[in-house]
Parts: C-alpha cells; sequence; structure tokens
C-alpha cells in the first residue's frame, strides 16, 4: 500500500521520460503528431491523483501516516541515508491539489501550447516540474525533500526560458535560477547545522524531531532563519523576491502552475514541514510572520500600479504567499495550508484566464490595451470575476475563509501591526484586482489591434472546473463559527494553532471588518476603473509604477558590485600579480638556462680543463679530507 | 728496496700521465691530443705492469696486454677520424669543430 506514495513520483517522472524521448524522435527523426505527448502527458498527473487519493484514504482510515523506504540511497559506512517517501496528513493533503490543480493546468496547456513549436518540450518539462514537486512534498527527510526542491528550481529556469529565442526571457530565466541560489545556500546552511547535531541516527523529519530539542536554542535559531532565507527564495518574499515577476516570461500555464499554484508556496510547506523546529523558536516565528507582512503589503502596493496583467497576478501571488507566512510565523500552519489550498485554485484560475485573454487578444499583455471583453469571452468572464471575488475576500468564495482565519490568528496572537498591515493589504488586494477585472472586462473605447476571438473549451473547462473549487474550496475549512466544523483545521491537527482563544463577538466583529475593507477596495476600484475609458489611459509614472526602484537598487548594490569585484579579481588579480609571477619565473628559468648553457661551447680541450678540476677536487678530497 | 722501485715507476707513470692529460688540454691539433691520450694509455699501462711485478700476479700485465690491443684498434678508428675531419674543414684545428655548442645551436 505505501509503495503507492512512490508511484506518485514516479508517474509524472516516467511520462516526462517517455515524453522526452518522443520529443527527440520528433525532431531528429520522423515528426510526431502532438497527441503522441498529449495522452502521457494529461495520463500521468491523473494516475498520480488517483494514487493520491487512494492513499488519502488509506490515511485517512488507518490514521497512521504511510512510510515507505524502497532502497538505501546513499551509505557511507555506519551512516544510510534511504529514499524514503513519507505521506502523512501534511503531505498528502499537499498531493491531492497538486495534482488535481496540476492535471487541469497540464489540460489548459494542452490548448494554450497547441500552436507551439516546442509542445512536446513543453510536456517534458511540466511533468518532470510534477515529479519533482511531488517528491519534495513527499519526501520523509530533508535531503530527499531538497532533491525535488532543486528539480522545481530547475524547470521553473527552464520553462520561464522556455521562448528562449528572446534574450530578455533567458535574463528572467537566469535572474530566477541565480536568486533561488541565494535562498538555496540559505537552505544548505541550515541543513548542514542540523545534519551535524541530528544525522547520526538518520536524517528524516522524525528523528530530527526527537533530537532537535537537545540543540543549544542559540544554534537552532540559525538553522530557521536559514531554512527560512531558502523558503524566501522559492517563495518569493523579500528580498528575494525580484525574480517571480520576471518569471512570467514563460508560458501562462507555467505561470499559472509553477508561479502560483504549487512550486511558491513549496517555502510554506517547508517551514510547516519543520513546525518541530520554528515551535521551539517563536521569536523567529515573528520574524518570518513580519517578513511575510511586508511583503503582502509591498507586493500590494506595487501591484496597483502595474499595466502587465501576468505582473499584476505575480504581485499578488507574492502578497498571498505573505499572508501565508504570516500564519506560519505565528504557528497557524493549518491555517497557512487552508490559505495554500485555496489559493491554489483561485489563483491558478486567475492566470489561467489571464492566459485565455492574452490568447483571444493574440498575445496583448497590457490590461490598457484589453478592454470589453466582458462580450467576447463570457465564460471567461464569469470564471474570472468569481476568482477575483475569491482573492478579494468576499464570502462566500474560498479566498474569504482563508484570509478570514489568517487576519484572526494575526488578531488573536495580539500581534496588531502585522494584523494592521495584513489588513492594508487586503484593501489594496481588493482593489488592484478589481481594476484589473474592470479594466479588461469592461473598459470602452478598447483598440483592439486585432479583432479579438473567442478560446476553445478545453481551455475553458479547466476554468469552469476552478471556478467551482474557488467557490466552494472554502467550505472545507468552514470555521465553526458559521457551523462549519474546520474539515482541514482537524485534518491538519497536528499543525494547527494552539492556545488561541477570543470570544464569538470578536470573530463576528473581525469577518464583519474584512468584509467590509474588501468591499471598501472594490467600491474604490469601481468609481475610478469601471467603464475606464481606455483612449484616454496614460502610462503611469512614478516611484510605485517602477516598483520602488528595488531592481535598479539590487543591480547597483549586487549585480554591478559584484561584476566589478570579478573584474578586479580576473584582471587585477589573476593576470596582473598570478600570471606575472608565474610568467615571470618561467621566463628567468629559460633565460638562467641560455647563460648555463653557454658552458657547452664545444670546445673538447675547455672540458678536458674541467675535467681536470674536478678529477683534482675529488682526489684532493679522497687525500686529505678522508683521512 | 723493492718498493722504493715501484714508487719510482709510479712516478714516471704519473709523470707522463700529467704530460697527456697537460697535451689535451693545452694543445690544438688534434694529432697531437691524440698522441697525449695514447701517452695517458701507457702511463696506466706502466702502473699495471708494475704493479704487477710488485704483487706478483700476472693478472696485471694481461691487463696491460689488452689495452696495447684496444689501443691498437683504437688508432685505426681515430686516425680514420682524423681524415674524415680534415676532409670536412681542411684543418686539424680542434678550436674550428664546434656544432654541438649551445652558441652554434642557437
Amino acid at each position: 500500500m505505501s509503495a503507492l506514495l512512490a508511484g506518485i513520483v514516479l508517474a509524472p517522472l516516467l511520462s516526462s521520460v517517455l515524453i522526452g524521448l518522443l520529443y527527440m524522435v520528433s525532431i531528429t527523426k520522423i515528426p510526431l503528431a502532438k497527441t503522441w505527448f498529449t495522452l502521457p502527458a494529461l495520463f500521468a498527473p491523473l494516475l498520480s491523483f488517483v494514487f493520491g487519493v487512494i492513499a488519502f484514504i488509506e490515511v485517512y482510515q488507518t490514521g497512521t501516516a504511510l512510510h515507505f523506504e524502497p532502497y538505501l540511497w546513499l551509505g557511507v559506512g555506519e551512516y544510510k541515508i534511504y529514499m524514503g517517501f513519507l505521506g502523512d496528513k501534511l503531505s498528502l493533503f499537499m498531493v491531492i491539489f497538486i495534482t488535481f490543480v496540476g492535471w487541469l493546468i497540464h489540460l489548459y496547456a494542452t490548448a494554450y501550447m497547441s500552436e507551439d513549436e516546442g509542445y512536446g518540450k513543453f510536456f517534458f518539462y511540466f511533468n518532470l516540474f510534477l515529479s519533482s514537486m511531488l517528491l519534495l512534498v513527499l519526501a520523509d527527510g530533508p535531503l530527499i525533500m531538497f532533491i525535488g526542491w532543486e528539480g522545481v528550481g530547475l524547470c521553473s529556469y527552464l520553462l520561464i526560458s522556455f521562448y528562449f529565442q528572446d534574450n530578455s526571457n533567458v535574463v528572467a530565466g537566469n535572474k530566477a535560477f541565480i536568486v533561488n541560489r541565494v535562498g538555496d545556500l540559505g537552505f544548505l546552511v541550515g541543513l548542514a547545522i542540523l545534519f551535524f547535531y541530528c544525522g547520526n541516527v538518520g536524517f528524516s523529519y522524525e528523528n530530527i524531531a526527537h533530537q532537535v530539542a537537545s540543540m543549544p536554542a542559540s544554534l537552532l535559531q540559525i538553522v530557521g532563519i536559514a531554512l527560512f532565507i531558502g523558503a524566501m527564495g522559492k517563495s518569493a518574499q523579500i528580498p528575494l523576491y525580484v525574480w517571480l515577476p520576471d518569471a512570467m516570461a514563460g508560458p501562462t500555464p507555467v505561470s499559472a502552475l509553477i508561479h502560483a499554484a504549487t512550486m511558491v508556496t513549496a517555502g510554506v510547506y517547508m517551514v510547516a514541514r519543520f513546525s518541530f523546529l520554528y515551535e521551539l523558536i517563536p521569536n523567529v516565528g515573528l520574524f518570518i510572520a513580519y517578513i511575510g507582512a511586508f511583503s503582502a503589503l509591498f507586493a500590494a502596493v506595487i501591484a496597483t500600479k502595474q499595466s502587465d496583467i501576468k505582473k499584476i497576478l505575480a504581485y499578488s501571488t507574492m502578497s498571498q504567499l505573505g499572508y501565508m507566512f504570516i500564519a506560519v510565523g505565528l504557528g497557524a500552519y493549518s491555517s497557512a495550508l487552508f490559505h495554500v489550498f485555496t489559493h491554489a485554485f483561485f489563483k491558478a484560475l486567475l492566470f489561467m484566464g489571464a492566459g485565455a485573454v492574452i490568447i483571444a487578444l493574440h498575445h496583448e499583455q497590457n490590461i490598457f490595451k484589453m478592454g470589453k471583453m466582458r462580450h467576447v469571452t463570457p465564460v471567461v468572464y464569469i470564471t474570472m470575476l468569481m476568482a477575483t471575488l475569491a482573492i478579494s475576500g468576499i464570502p462566500p468564495f474560498a479566498g474569504f475563509f482563508s484570509k478570514d482565519e489568517i487576519l484572526l490568528v494575526a488578531f488573536a496572537s495580539g500581534e496588531y501591526v502585522i494584523w494592521g498591515i495584513a489588513v492594508c493589504s487586503a484593501v489594496l488586494t481588493a482593489y488592484y484586482m478589481f481594476r484589473l477585472f474592470f479594466v479588461v472586462f469592461e473598459g470602452k473605447n478598447a483598440l483592439h489591434v486585432n479583432p479579438p476571438h473567442d478560446v476553445s473549451w478545453v481551455m475553458k473547462a479547466p476554468l469552469v472546473v476552478l471556478a467551482f473549487g474557488s467557490l466552494f474550496a472554502g467550505f472545507i475549512g468552514l470555521p465553526s463559527l458559521l457551523g462549519g466544523s474546520h474539515l482541514i483545521g482537524s485534518w491538519l491537527g497536528e499543525w494547527g494553532m494552539r492556545g488561541l482563544h477570543v470570544s464569538h463577538e470578536t470573530e463576528w466583529l473581525l469577518l464583519g471588518l474584512n468584509v467590509a475593507i474588501s468591499l471598501i477596495g472594490i467600491g474604490i476600484a469601481y468609481k475610478k476603473f469601471y467603464a475606464y475609458d481606455l483612449s484616454r489611459h496614460k502610462e503611469a509614472k512614478g516611484i510605485v509604477y517602477n516598483k520602488f526602484y528595488i531592481d535598479e537598487i539590487y543591480d547597483v548594490l549586487f549585480v554591478r558590485s559584484i561584476r566589478k569585484l570579478s573584474e578586479f579579481i580576473a584582471v587585477g588579480l589573476d593576470v596582473n600579480i598570478v600570471d606575472r609571477v608565474i610568467m615571470g619565473m618561467s621566463h628567468g628559468f629559460i633565460k638562467l638556462g641560455h647563460v648555463v648553457a653557454l658552458v657547452q661551447n664545444a670546445n673538447v680541450r675547455f672540458y678536458a680543463l674541467i675535467m681536470m678540476l674536478g678529477v683534482s677536487v675529488a682526489s684532493c678530497y679522497l687525500i686529505w679530507m678522508v683521512e | 728496496m723493492i718498493a722504493n722501485t715501484l714508487f719510482a715507476y709510479i712516478v714516471v707513470a704519473m709523470v707522463l700521465f700529467s704530460i697527456g692529460l697537460l697535451g689535451v688540454i693545452s694543445r690544438k691539433n688534434i694529432f697531437v691530443i691524440y698522441m697525449s691520450i695514447e701517452l695517458m694509455l701507457n702511463a696506466i699501462n706502466l702502473i699495471f705492469v708494475s704493479l704487477s711485478r710488485y704483487h706478483d700476479d700476472m693478472g696485471g700485465q694481461v691487463m696491460a696486454m689488452m689495452v696495447i690491443a684496444i689501443a691498437a684498434a683504437e688508432a685505426g678508428v681515430f686516425l680514420s677520424l682524423i681524415i674524415v675531419l680534415y676532409r670536412r674543414k681542411k684543418s686539424l684545428d680542434s678550436d674550428i669543430f664546434r656544432t654541438l655548442s649551445q652558441k652554434e645551436a642557437i
């Protein structure tokens, strides 16, 4: 039964290898029909989903986690690392929605990418990504998790640079990869310290959890922060968020799957995984919560002025991830994962809806060049409306429940600063999402260069499914206040918030406040942007539009200074000093050789003289010294 | 005073050897150098023979005979080489032949 866990990871891996081989055949030997790629690409995530559901039911019935160790991965003397899969409540919860949303996005991608030459290559990467993500989630120890962690980073890089003919896309891919490496360094440092202290009997979460309490507290804090730096990189939090907006250079399904629904939540998952560690260091948790809060606000502010539809969504992703980190930082892991869950639905839907609009408008991404899309793509209009309502936090849509829970946690923990920042971000979220929505779907006097067309049903069907998800996913975590039993909270009870007590009146008050602030945000957006006259639009200017010049500041601070340092090392140290010393020595030896060689003058008599002198010296030595 | 006679022989041999060595070092003519070499060989022969007599062992004399025989063969080779060298440069000055010197190689 537990071998199913390996099946969940293997199905997309094998299909990705298969698609890769078929793609090699198709570009070198005979061109293959798209069906060859489509069938395995769609079948594998479905299979993973089915396996995931079976494992989920198994865990539900027995109540114990599944554990599967197929083989010894690394053995050094006494020390052994097994390739281990752990299917507990947390990981299977992740698996279910990753495979489900993943499958829908795969389906959508078959339509979105159908015109592309690299169709097979795309699904090769896409399935590989899914496999890495599932490995990350199902790993039973940090080392195995790290394989998946790097795998998703690689696939993210490959897919951002998917349209590699354009140099800026390649630059964006490199940026994502390099920024992630900065985070990975932190992750590795954290792992190394953990390994040093807890690795002697095996390096699974279970063993670490047993041993972590015996570590010195200061060291534990360093580990906590180092691991969080890894999460910062993966989950695009201040200060390592700069790659996420640029990552939108990839095809839209990539943005939906990797940079919205799954990979970027890996950081949240990782912190939840190490909850046993973070529970011992609440001050680091508070730091995480503050970083999350500032990221949420910062991204929301930037998003209000952007004009690229995918970049707005990218900043909103970063902002929502900030909410998740508020929750994990304050110890409410189940609330964070609830938001991960609902966010996967509505954010995937938003990205795919945006992709549909982009396709309908022949690859136009500027929202001020869209307008009046309501009549062109009514299905996209309705589904996008539902997703926008969900992210804005309007009941009964999914985002409302999860966001409300996070705000409640922040309030109940007594962290009113974080709570205040989160509330401000919520207003801004409602505002910028409806700004986007009104401009794209209602904006009048649109100047379409080419007449827009509706998109195919293969693209619209996943939107409809996800729209239902955005509508109903929240009810799974219905709080007891509203008569629900909070299934997610009780399923992930182990990762729940402890000792949190607020009166029902306060809860009602907060709930009402949340709805009110969202409505305020929507109201402002309605007033400013409903039926916005696109022909009179002027390009925005100012510090917010330019994203607070963070990219430029990073460029000056890090990129250029490091380049200068490299140039100094390459020219100043290497050429001028090291090369001169080495080459000078070799030239010196050659010259010395010429001088010494002059002794060899081909004069036999001279040789004989030298020989006589030598013999005389030797003789003198023998006669006088040996005695 | 047989020991004294031996000493006299060895002194003669050393004088002969030194004359030969100085000849090799100081003379330019290849023929003279060759003759000096022969002188050194015979100085050694003299030592062989006298020590052989001194120790009453014929081995040294056998060795001297062998040296004489080899020197005869060597004379043939040497003279033919001198002829070849003379044909090359029309000279017997040993300083002319410096193909193997470092300067020449550069």
